[in-house]
């Protein structure tokens, strides 16, 4: 019976908000990577947007797999832009692929809200009115970590991360706030799952510490073969080694490690929580960052559409502006180049029973912005 | 730069060469003797990984999980041999490569329905966890080291398979002439399949060894199956020796390189440029050397020219 009277109040709810419904409908394009290596982190960011947009009847979406490939990736924004006449594109995962899409995007008259890629490129000199990234700037994680490495008094970080926009964003990031040395500073190859020779080389620098941003399966190959090589140094990384996603294939050795993040499950705000509650009652696993970012992404959408038609562009891009949504992260809002401001915590690897996950231990940085608004003229 | 450190990458190098060899014997097998050319090669890899992680998760054995991946890949190799493989050895190359290309998104697809595509926990057992000291100072993962002493002892296996027993004059006959040994009356067609799986089985314990200490994961096997394609390029197609030869030097150049490249350029670059420019350079070695061999040795380091046939 309980059944029956929602689903009559959920049919009563969309009768209603389709009569509104005329020329307050938009079509969002979706590109994330939903095959080959890497398509955990899309289909989180999908499962959270959808999430979000669930049962809105004004809200049209159109998902196309990237397979993680820039040339694909341009294939569906043109496909989507032009045949599709979609008017919000997001989704993109990698900055290598955001790079190829979003200038072409913004600039034939489309919104982007990036879910997860930031380069720095798009945050400065190349930023644009109609681009707005929901998630992050690339540096912003790391930066945070460069910042705890400080106040536990690490003197001599090893650095490395792969050889593409937000692998050089994200050493460059941990630099601007630590303020030891380096003892050493490698580029692996995008992709790369075995790290025995760079283990060496950490073994040989004399480092009392470790930074690495490593996303997804490259993460995990590190840490296991970290953990396996006796090297008892401390190590600090961004929250995308630790996310929900992986932690359970990397095991017992991620457990104690520090990582940084702008959002974790035990965030304590009531956004969070239903988020939280609904993500596991839908999709029957805890929510990712990468999830709480696709849904933060919808959240934002929806509040923008009621306050503005797609069609009038200067007002819907304000209403964007305003980030005028209860955010799973609390409080929020973008900077002048829309980029998020938000606090970015430090949490640490935990087991809830017999689940890996993670806990907020402190704040690294507070109402954080990003190094790029003054390079940035729009 | 010091000698330890240095004897660390080299062993690094062999380590990453004989997991190519494993990948790079049974690919150059089946192009030896049935003259296929098998993109889904990786697939096997994959497979065996995730028939281990299965096994693993189920029994928490690492020993019943390398057993797992064996026999998972090669059932796959012989179902796949018999319902799609078969019908190939008769067509060009080019139906070879879009047939087997089609056979990678199946299974990757296939994989992914059956296992999600969240990466699976495989780890290696506490016997092999943490380091042993070799000589003086140096000291090597324990489980490293037991990934070489597999890949040498199922090269010398393979070695005495090839030259000792009947089914290996078997194999090499169907190598040298293919309509002679049917003629024969040795039965070609179940050869085929013997050969397939025993080259999917290499493939499948490669995928379970390496995804204990990397991740089990749909797509793993594409990357090293590409390498693999260069390791027989070099070392000459349909030679098993020089599978051996070419994982090795591949091995060895690519890990060599990577690490020791940045650091030469340090010498006259600013570090964090040569960083960067000295990996990406790092990352193409491995082609430069492929190409310089062909340049001398125009059918690899041990093939035979086509005038041998």
């Amino acid at each position: 019976m309980i059944k029956f009277t929602t689903t009559l109040g959920t049919l009563l709810l969309m009768a209603a908000s389709s009569t509104f419904a005329d020329g307050h409908k938009v079509k969002v394009g979706m590109i994330t990577t939903l095959s080959g290596g890497g398509s955990g982190l899309g289909i989180d960011v999908r499962d959270g947007f959808m999430l979000a947009v669930k049962g809105n009847k004004n809200i049209s979406v159109i998902t196309k797999d990237d397979q993680r490939k820039p040339d694909i990736a341009v294939q569906l924004a043109d496909k989507m832009i032009q045949s599709d006449k979609v008017d919000v594109l997001t989704g993109i995962i990698w900055s290598n692929l955001a790079m190829a899409v979003v200038p072409a995007t913004v600039n034939q008259g489309k919104f982007y809200l990036s879910p997860n890629a930031g380069p720095s490129k798009l945050a400065g000199k190349g930023c644009h009115k109609n681009y707005f990234n929901v998630a992050w700037q690339n540096d912003n994680l790391h930066e945070a970590a460069g910042g705890y490495a400080n106040s536990v008094g690490f003197k001599n970080s090893f650095i490395l991360a792969p050889n593409y926009p937000a692998g050089k964003d994200a050493l460059t990031g941990y630099k601007r706030f630590f303020k030891g040395k380096l003892a050493g500073e490698i580029y692996t190859k995008l992709g790369q799952k075995d790290y025995a020779a760079e283990i060496a080389q950490i073994r040989a620098s004399g480092a009392d510490s470790i930074f690495f941003f490593l996303p997804g399966g490259m993460g995990i190959g590190f840490m296991k073969q970290f953990s396996q090589s006796g090297i008892k140094l401390p190590v600090v990384g961004p929250a995308f080694s630790f996310d929900q996603g992986i932690l359970k294939a990397v095991g017992d050795a991620a457990l104690g490690v520090k990582n940084t993040s702008q959002w974790s499950k035990d965030i304590d705000n009531a956004a969070n929580k239903e988020f939280v509650t609904n993500f596991k009652s839908e999709y029957g696993r805890l929510p990712s960052l990468y999830a709480s970012q696709g849904y933060d992404t919808g959240k934002l959408l929806i509040s923008a559409m009621s306050k503005a038609k797609i069609q009038d562009m200067d007002k819907f891009r304000d209403a964007l502006r305003s980030a005028d949504f209860s955010s799973t992260r609390g409080k929020f809002s973008f900077d002048t180049n829309h980029h998020p401001i938000q606090d970015i915590y430090v949490r640490e690897v935990i087991k809830e029973g017999k689940t890996l996950t993670n806990k907020i231990v402190s704040v690294g940085l507070k109402d954080h912005s990003n190094a790029y608004v003054s390079d940035c003229k729009m | 730069m010091t000698f330890i450190l240095f004897f660390e990458q080299l062993l690094n190098g062999i380590q990453f060469g004989t997991m190519l060899f494993l990948m790079s014997a049974g690919l150059t097998l089946i192009f030896g003797v049935m003259g296929l050319i098998n993109l889904a090669h990786g697939s096997f890899y994959m497979i065996g990984a995730f028939s281990a992680a299965l096994i693993a998760a189920l029994t928490d054995s690492f020993w019943l999980a390398l057993l797992a991946s064996l026999a998972g890949a090669a059932i796959a190799g012989v179902l796949i041999e018999i319902i799609i493989i078969r019908r190939l050895y008769r067509r060009d190359h080019l139906d070879q490569v879009l047939a087997t290309f089609a056979l990678i998104l199946l299974l990757s697809e296939g994989v992914r329905w059956c296992f999600g595509a969240f990466p699976l926990y495989l780890n290696i057992p506490n016997i092999l966890n943490g380091t042993v000291p070799i000589f003086d100072n140096i000291i090597y993962s324990k489980y490293r080291l037991f990934i070489i002493f597999m890949g040498f002892l199922i090269a010398l296996g393979l070695y005495f398979l090839i030259t000792k027993t009947s089914l290996g004059i078997r194999i090499r006959a169907g190598q040298n002439d293919r309509q002679m040994i049917s003629a024969l009356g040795v039965d070609i067609s179940k050869l085929y399949t013997i050969v397939f799986a025993i080259g999917a089985s290499l493939a499948g314990l490669a995928g379970a060894m390496i995804g204990a200490i990397q991740s089990v994961e749909v797509g793993m096997g594409e990357p090293i199956l590409i390498l693999a394609f260069v390791v027989i390029v070099i070392g000459g197609i349909g030679s098993i020796k020089g599978a051996l030869v070419g994982s090795i030097l591949v091995g060895v150049t690519d890990t060599i390189g990577r690490i020791f490249l940045p650091e030469l350029l340090k010498v006259f670059m600013e570090p964090s440029n040569a960083t960067s420019v000295g990996s990406s350079i790092g990352s193409m070695l491995i082609y430069i050397l492929m190409a310089l061999i062909l340049i001398i040795k125009p059918s690899g380091l041990f093939g035979k020219s086509k005038h041998d046939y």
